[in-house]
């Protein structure tokens, strides 16, 4: 115990040791964090709401409304009338509330899947606490800041006070250095991490990402690693400030912020390194995103249905990536682009390879639009764009292909890059992106 | 909290998330309406693969019919318990269908949250592992103080890791009466 008080600390201690006025933090103690923005959304900010109501009663006050952001993003575009209900609910709790961060469905403000546009909207903030009542919350600890998901009683309990108890998170690390393949994306590096620890590898831990060939990375594929940190047990995902993180926060509007580094003595629980030049794309096969398997032994697997979309995978960046590959092609299967934000579906009109626009590159190789929610990735009420039916096999840029989580419970989902998605849409069987880059 | 927990058993394996747990298309459900809220225990555990509902065997139905209520009131589980979403959704379903305690190798960790901070059931930490030596329909006592699982069935008795920090959440039913009780709030 002396000596950890003597050693440095990651990043992750020192954010919780900031929020909690502590010096020195040492993981596996509890602790009473400063929350600095809580973020909801349809499915559980209703529920959040009635908890908080009930719990505090007369006293229910919201600790400071200008935390509180919320984005209805999941169950958007049904016609499932308690879905819409659930939108509704928010729509007058931000009315009655005064609410300056809601997001409403319907109006020019709505923005989106959360934690993208959480990005984009200027909430990720360097050195502070943002906790949301998603599991995926932890894509903002690519800005350098503590994320992290939790139920409806802790998002109540923080709207009235501001506070959670949380653990403080041993951390590992995970260090990829070489350039990038062209053929490689953040989200074959995730696949690997997760085929390497498996999904409870992180349980309760910090992932830190960190080397030269992440700094390559442009921040929305710094988000693909860190959201997917939950895929791994983790508790939270986080990379360091760099160049990178800071023009983009400019862009957002954010200029004031405190930047955190690891010490070079900082503990860890472990650490692994990687050389990007040596990796391959990879999938994860049904019916776990630990599932690994190289592209190549499940080339030629056939499909029903490809999908480009979700909080990972429906990022400016991934479908830059779809749109190489589909240019002047013509998709074999069914192929859904969802934007993940309303931003990212204007950029998709705004940015052109050879003079044509993403959007009419997708439209020319067969694809079908869908507007930005988080639509299939998580099933959906059964009028949900993309959903699985029984007997389909999906390849997808999604998070999750538990048995049942894009529809159908007799339904196969492979999760891979936004380039071997699209690869496969062209040739209708799984296949290698390398067959697109000789 | 009840100090003693006597039921029948149902038994599950590794990895068993959320989305099994509870699928997304019925969150729609109100949580704080009475007849709505049964629908959470109808459909609860309602996507587990057939053949994994209830080892050894599977092709255990979980909840019978029409009925919101299981017959079985602990479940038996392996490693990583409630992975995947923050859905509270998923430890409500299990407590509205008379689930009162879990038992597992291991759990994720917003499961492990949301089922102390909301008190909806009890999650425990087994020494060994349990659902390879546990049978689905077993009758079984989980004894709160002395951390043990007593199998009436096969009159073996097994030791449950104590719940240690989170004990008094427990104990006071949830995060908010704990706040309460110690003046927090």
């Amino acid at each position: 115990m002396k000596e950890m008080l003597d050693m440095g600390m990651t990043i992750t201690e020192k954010i919780f040791a900031a929020s909690s006025k502590r010096e020195k933090v040492i993981p596996g103690e509890n602790l009473w964090l400063d929350v600095d923005v809580l973020m909801t959304h349809d499915v559980c900010g209703p529920p959040t709401f009635e908890i908080w109501k009930k719990e505090f009663g007369d006293k229910a006050k919201i600790w400071d409304k200008n935390k509180l952001v919320v984005f209805p993003d999941h169950y958007i575009f049904t016609k499932n009338e308690h879905a819409n209900r659930n939108v509704k609910i928010l729509r007058e709790f931000a009315a009655s509330y005064d609410l300056p961060n809601y997001y409403d469905a319907g109006t020019d403000r709505y923005k989106g899947v959360c934690h993208i546009a959480l990005a984009q909207e200027g909430y990720n903030i360097p050195g502070t606490v943002l906790i949301g009542t998603d599991s995926h919350t932890c894509t903002s600890g690519a800005f350098g800041m503590f994320s992290t998901g939790v139920g409806n009683t802790d998002a109540a309990f923080i709207l009235g006070t501001g506070k959670i108890w949380e653990k403080v998170p041993e951390s590992m690390k995970f260090t990829f250095t070489g350039t990038m393949p062209a053929y490689l994306t953040a989200k074959d590096l995730i696949l690997q991490i997760l085929g390497d620890i498996t999904t409870d590898g992180a349980t309760y831990r910090a992932m830190e990402f960190d080397g030269n060939a992440i700094g390559s990375l442009n921040m929305y594929e710094r988000m693909t690693l860190t959201n997917m940190a939950i895929e791994a047990g983790g508790m939270n995902g986080i990379i360091a400030v760099d160049g990178t993180t800071r023009k983009f926060l400019a862009e957002a509007g954010v200029t004031e912020y405190e930047i955190f580094n690891s010490d070079p003595d900082a503990i860890y629980h472990s650490k692994y390194s990687y050389d990007v030049s040596k990796l391959e794309p990879v999938v994860a096969k049904p019916h776990s995103p630990d599932n690994r398997d190289t592209v190549r032994n499940v080339a030629g697997t056939k499909i029903t249905k490809c999908y480009i979309g979700s909080c990972t995978g429906g990022k400016i960046t991934d479908f830059r990536y779809a749109a190489k590959v589909l240019l002047g092609e013509k998709v074999k299967v069914t192929t859904f682009i969802v934007p993940a934000s309303i931003t990212i579906a204007k950029q998709l009109e705004e940015e052109t390879i050879l003079g044509i626009s993403l959007k009419e590159i997708f439209q020319n190789a067969g694809c079908i639009i869908a507007e930005s929610s988080c639509a299939a990735c998580l099933g959906g009420p059964s009028d949900t764009i993309g959903r699985s039916v029984d007997g389909d096999v999906v390849i997808s840029t999604t998070n999750r292909n538990f048995p049942g989580r894009m529809g159908s419970k007799s339904s196969q989902v492979y999760l891979a890059s936004p380039l071997t998605v699209a690869a496969s849409a062209v040739k209708g069987v799984i296949t290698d992106p390398r067959e697109f880059f000789i | 909290m009840e100090k003693k927990i006597t039921g029948k058993v149902y038994v599950l394996g590794d990895n068993v998330d959320t989305d099994q747990i509870i699928p997304a298309e019925y969150l729609v459900y109100s949580t704080s309406n009475p007849e709505e809220l049964k629908k959470y225990g109808h459909f609860a555990l309602s996507s587990v693969p057939v053949e994994k509902a209830g080892l050894p065997n599977g092709n255990v139905p979980f909840i019978k019919g029409d009925n919101y209520e299981s017959e079985f009131n602990v479940i038996v589980g392996g490693t990583n318990f409630g992975c995947g979403s923050s859905r509270e959704h998923a430890p409500l379903a299990m407590q509205v269908a008379g689930v009162k305690v879990v038992i597992a190798e291991s759990y994720a960790r917003i499961f492990f949250r949301n089922s102390v901070d909301g008190g909806f059931l009890i999650p425990y930490v087994c020494k060994e592992k349990l659902n390879d030596k546990i049978n689905t329909g077993d009758v079984i006592e989980v004894d709160v103080e002395a951390n043990q699982l007593i199998n009436h069935t096969d009159n073996k008795t097994w030791a449950l890791i104590p719940l240690g920090d989170v004990f008094e959440i427990v104990e006071a039913g949830g995060l908010f009466q704990y706040a309460r009780t110690s003046g927090m709030i």
